[in-house]
């Protein structure tokens, strides 16, 4: 080959290692808080992450329509990480750089790797309704947040809500429940709780797990109907739910009986199952599909009608959507408190932002001067608590639309609590790390 | 006409033998060492080290150890995101379960285990070749990814089924800092390079090149299959082993299965197969690539100001991967390891044309 | 009894289509040599196309029918994929004549890395909808027999009957008409098929579009089974213990292969999985595959193995 297509090729090769080089993230201006977005709009989860980051966006363009946090303006990149974790490690690793003040990774895996990062950074994440169940310790994970929910507290108000169908606590003795669920991490989640619940109550529990991507469910579901368990609990993410849905109608296992945790009721899920859906009920991480909410009017008005809608405007007021729209309230509102105490108006830095969200209190009056009416419980976190809620509700899939089918339960603590504080222990005896004190939680750590 | 490599004459067989006779090319090594070991740490960013760099030494590690498997010795394997993640699992289980063992062993210990795994997978090699046996080792990704799963005793009982790894400690020093974390991946990658290229100069490295070319008629005269073959696995599951411990303890700190899963296999076949199979460098260049080109196309649209969404930038890195991949295979099947060394020819003879 | 006759049944329906994905594979390697890995990335993009356009086709043509609709729609995407396989023809395969086996693998991995991307970059990464009529609700035969009678899903004995037609469909292809006949000359000698006429490239035209057309239906059942999403493309991994076992050059040994690859994996995990945890079937297809190519190394129906030295 000639000397000269070889010298071309070394010279792009060239510029481009030096794109990377350069590619040495610059910082923020002061004055902007800047919020990276690692999202999914790719690959085998997209359909469900394509909702999810539309709303968050369009929160963070509704603040920033509405003034901003106080005057400071918001900041935002989007990152796409296909739901792989070395895509999500590189993200953070390209966007922290430029002051990022908080992260959703909105994948287990990635939660798990970024953790590890994070408190040599100084950057809290919020995994609002995912991640790991014992990071609720704050005493532990000083910079993880699952806000409004994990997943033991998912799988306790599952179990809550079929005992109450059955009558109480004590009809559930003999009652067969099964577990479908996704073999990863995010999975096997609620199987400590699950088991616990099963000692105490009785019922028996089977435990089905189904490879990644999830889309070879007929031997799970044939087992389903040999077993014939009362109910069927499904942890699903992506095309699992919609397939295990339809294989439930191939099997002629009744809908109405299973049970999705809230990562697997939306309309993603259902929508092109159609009828067969009918009468599957999942939970609802606190909301469910609100198009009436006053937010959704809000951001239809400050955002859509001006034409800076993310993503199509059927989809505002989705589940997942609203759930994006929740989780970036929550970033911002963190920011808020920090600033309550660190000086409103004024730029915070991610250790600011961290007291923020450990100083959570959104009472009903603030959700309702924010929108959320009806949409979300007040929340409070604490340096102990990073949780902040545990409230969660059932919604049915009636063919066209979710719908609300239950009363607000509070998931039971008495269980949950000793086994937060078990596993909690255990990691920081792995990572070696102490556990906090009282005074490190009333601390001023304020960097400027 | 750059330098001139004649009149370099050697008077004994060491330092004819030795890996580069040549003056200029141990310079260039030489220089090169010093600037990554020395200059490096000071120069690169973080984001460098941590998105780009300790990357790419690890799964150049890794790389190294398909190319012996598939270049040198010619067994076409899939399986190798498996084998990463016994070496990645198995120096966990050591660190974590017996107390006081250091780093590095717990590391070299996790590529015995993936050795004895590898070889186990690579039985089948002596009666299965080519596709077949690339779909036959697709069952040992595939097991391995079920059995970290199910079997808890492997995660230490986990609930969750996801692993982290406490500090990294080096005699001593804790290795806490990006800079440190390359330089202690830099350490392994320099050491088994330099057991690879001595590896595949030697009698062993011949042996596997015979069976890759001709196996029956190596066995003709006298190479055995059984040994040849499976020695190939050992070694390569070794460099693949302690390459995926370095990943899980070194790069992602807290990992799944996931991580070591089939997409991983193929992405190391892709770069051995870009950088030039049967080549050490190659699998250096072909590791570059695969690491530094999707950052380069995903990060290009900002750079250049072109404001697309991250959907349309994700789809492009895929296409535009897709066609580079086919762009290199028609352009130089052998690799750029190849291409590397055609400018090397030609620029001996510059700026003469012949 | 009735659930071991139930899970047997789902497996061999469930092992027809996955011999309709390794049908792809197979035809390809019989006329050109290459192992086509992006027969999973082709069976997503034919899906995609034929979703996309029964959506697009009824709106721009005002039309009202459903069923003239979906017709329209898969001889547009039908259109496509033959263009598609003249562009690989073309681009890739005509520049790797020659080459080693491996180099045209890694080429083929490429080609599916393209297709990913410029499949939702065209249709979009939504999940789609692909409704053919085929019924959802399951059936109960011989209910007096077994308590609770035995479970046989409508759809996929629809689907199974669909892949069987076209697997007769292209055997006759191969064995009776001309053009069969020169792509299985082109398979034996590609030089001794050139030297007495048989235009190379045509003939790989031909392959690939018959390959594109076996995607398309596979697409289209799948997708029908599943909804058209990303995750149909690793369906091809799903598929690759079907092809070996089968033998990759054998038209027949693809449906064998699926046979036995889908019972044994339903078969293990309903019966074996529960004693171990479950999850199992991802690799049990993998093992026996493994176990059978340890005694006949060229799959049940392949070509034996010659080594020439």
């Amino acid at each position: 080959m000639k000397l000269k297509t070889l010298a071309l090729a070394a010279a792009i090769a060239v510029a481009g290692t030096c794109t990377v080089l350069t590619s040495a993230p610059a910082f923020a201006q002061a004055k902007e808080q800047f919020f990276p977005v690692l999202v999914y709009r790719t690959g085998a989860y997209a359909p469900n992450g394509v909702p999810f980051a539309n709303g968050y966006v369009d929160y963070l363009k509704y603040v920033n329509a509405k003034g901003g946090i106080n005057g400071v303006k918001v900041t935002w990149e989007e990152c796409e990480t296909g739901y792989a974790t070395d895509k999500g490690v590189e993200c953070y690793e390209r966007l922290k750089g430029k002051n990022a003040t908080v992260f959703q990774p909105l994948s287990t895996g990635i939660t798990f790797a970024i953790t590890e990062k994070a408190p040599g950074d100084k950057i809290p994440i919020i995994t609002a309704g995912y991640g790991r169940s014992e990071s609720t310790d704050g005493m532990v994970f000083k910079w993880n947040f699952p806000l409004t929910g994990t997943y033991w507290d998912a799988a306790d108000v599952l179990i809550q809500h079929i005992a109450k169908l059955e009558g109480g606590f004590d009809k559930l003795k003999g009652k067969k429940i099964a577990l479908v669920y996704h073999d990863s991490p995010y999975g096997k989640e609620p199987i400590a709780l699950l088991q616990e619940r099963s000692k105490l109550n009785g019922f028996d529990l089977s435990l089905l797990p189904v490879a990644h991507p999830g889309i070879e469910q007929k031997a799970t579901w044939l087992q389903i109907r040999q077993n014939r368990p009362d109910y069927v609990l499904l942890w699903g993410w992506g095309v699992m739910n919609s397939t295990a849905i339809k294989e439930a109608v191939a099997t002629g296992y009744p809908r109405d009986k299973m049970y999705g945790v809230w990562w697997a009721g939306a309309e993603p899920d259902v929508k092109d199952v159609g009828d067969g859906a009918k009468g599957y009920h999942a939970l609802a991480l606190q909301h469910g599909a609100e198009p009436n909410s006053k937010i959704v009017q809000d951001v239809l008005k400050e955002v859509h009608d001006k034409g800076q809608g993310t993503g199509p405007r059927e989809e505002v007021g989705q589940v997942l959507y609203m759930r994006g729209l929740m989780s970036a309230m929550l970033s911002i509102e963190g920011v808020k408190r920090a600033q309550e105490r660190f000086g409103k108006g004024k730029w915070m830095s991610s250790e600011q932002a961290r007291w923020g969200y450990e100083n959570l209190a959104l009472d009903q009056k603030k959700l309702d001067a924010l929108g959320f009416t009806g949409v979300m419980r007040p929340i409070s976190t604490s340096c102990a608590d990073h949780r902040g809620a545990v409230w969660a509700r059932i919604h049915t899939w009636n063919g066209s639309k979710w719908e609300f089918t239950s009363d607000w339960y509070e998931a039971d603590q008495t269980i949950i609590k000793p086994m937060i504080k078990s596993a909690a222990d255990k990691y920081a005896t792995e990572k070696k790390i102490p556990r906090r004190t009282f005074e490190d939680c009333q601390s001023d750590t304020q960097k400027g | 006409m750059l330098y001139r490599e004649n009149g370099q004459f050697k008077t004994n067989y060491a330092s004819d033998q030795q890996i580069f006779p040549i003056a200029q090319d141990r310079v260039v090594i030489v220089a090169l060492l010093a600037f990554a070991f020395v200059a490096v740490p000071f120069l690169a960013s973080e984001y460098l080290f941590r998105a780009v760099l300790i990357p790419f030494l690890i799964l150049s590690l890794a790389a190294l150890g398909l190319n012996i498997l598939v270049g040198y010795c010619g067994q076409i394997s899939l399986g190798t995101g498996g084998f990463m993640a016994v070496g990645a699992y198995a120096a966990y289980n050591v660190l974590v379960r017996i107390d006081g063992v250091p780093l590095v062993v717990a590391i070299l210990l996790g590529g015995v285990c993936a050795t004895v795994v590898g070889v186990l997978f690579g039985i089948p090699s002596l009666r299965i070749k080519g596709l077949y046996l690339a779909v036959a080792t697709l069952a040992a990704q595939f097991f391995c990814d079920w059995a970290f799963l199910r079997v808890r005793w492997f995660t230490n009982n986990s609930s969750s089924g996801s692993v982290n790894v406490g500090e990294l400690n080096f005699f001593g020093w804790v290795i806490d800092t990006p800079a440190e974390k390359y330089l202690f991946c830099l350490g392994f990658v320099a050491l088994f390079a330099l057991l690879a290229k001595n590896l595949v100069r030697s009698h062993i490295g011949r042996e596997w090149m015979a069976m890759r070319d001709m196996d029956v008629a190596a066995s003709v005269i006298g190479i055995r299959p059984v040994y040849a073959k499976l020695t190939a696995f050992a070694v390569s599951s070794f460099f693949v082993g302690v390459a995926g411990a370095l990943w899980g303890f070194v790069h992602l700190g807290a990992w799944e299965p996931a991580a070591f899963n089939i997409d991983r296999s193929f992405q190391l076949l892709f770069m051995v197969i870009i950088g030039g199979l049967g080549s050490i460098m190659g699998s250096f260049f072909g590791a570059a690539f695969i690491v530094v080109v999707p950052i380069v196309l995903d990060n290009a649209p900002i750079l250049f100001g072109i404001p697309i969404d991250t959907a349309t930038a994700s789809h492009l890195t895929f296409m535009i991967f897709g066609a580079l991949i086919v762009f290199f295979l028609i352009v130089e099947p052998h690799g750029l390891a190849r291409l590397w060394s055609i400018g090397k020819e030609k620029l001996r003879l510059w700026p003469f044309p012949h | 009894m009735g659930f071991f006759l139930e899970t047997l049944i789902g497996g061999l329906m469930t092992g027809m289509l996955y011999s309709l994905v390794a049908l792809g594979f197979v035809l390809i390697f019989k006329a050109s040599g290459v192992f086509n890995f992006a027969q999973g990335a082709m069976v997503l993009f034919a899906a995609l196309a034929m979703a996309r356009f029964s959506e697009w086709i009824p709106k721009l043509l005002h039309l009202d029918s459903k069923f003239l609709g979906d017709l329209l729609a898969f001889a547009v995407a039908l259109l496509l994929m033959v263009v598609v396989a003249w562009l690989v023809e073309r681009l890739v395969l005509g520049k790797l004549v020659n080459q080693e086996g491996v180099t045209l693998l890694m080429a083929t991995l490429g080609i599916s890395y393209f297709m990913d991307g410029f499949g939702q970059t065209l249709f979009g990464s939504d999940i789609y909808k692909i409704d053919i009529g085929l019924p959802k609700d399951p059936m109960f035969l011989f209910e007096s027999v077994f308590q609770g009678g035995v479970l046989v899903s409508k759809e996929d004995l629809y689907a199974a009957a669909i892949a069987a037609a076209l697997v007769i469909a292209l055997a006759v292809f191969f064995q009776y008409t001309p053009t069969g006949r020169a792509l299985r000359a082109v398979a034996d000698d590609h030089q001794a098929a050139q030297s007495i006429g048989i235009p190379l490239s045509r003939v790989w035209v031909i392959v690939w579009s018959v390959a594109g057309f076996v995607a398309l239906v596979a697409g289209v059942i799948w997708g029908s089974k599943l909804g058209v999403q990303f995750s149909l493309a690793v369906l091809a991994l799903k598929a690759l213990p079907v092809v070996i076992l089968g033998g990759l050059t054998s038209v027949p040994g693809a449906i064998v292969g699926g046979l036995v690859v889908g019972t044994g994996e339903k078969l293990s995990e309903v019966f074996i999985g529960p004693m171990i945890g479950g999850g199992i079937e991802i690799w049990f297809g993998y093992v026996v595959v493994l176990l059978v190519l340890l005694v006949r190394p060229q799959g049940l129906f392949g070509e034996k193995i010659i080594d020439r030295v």
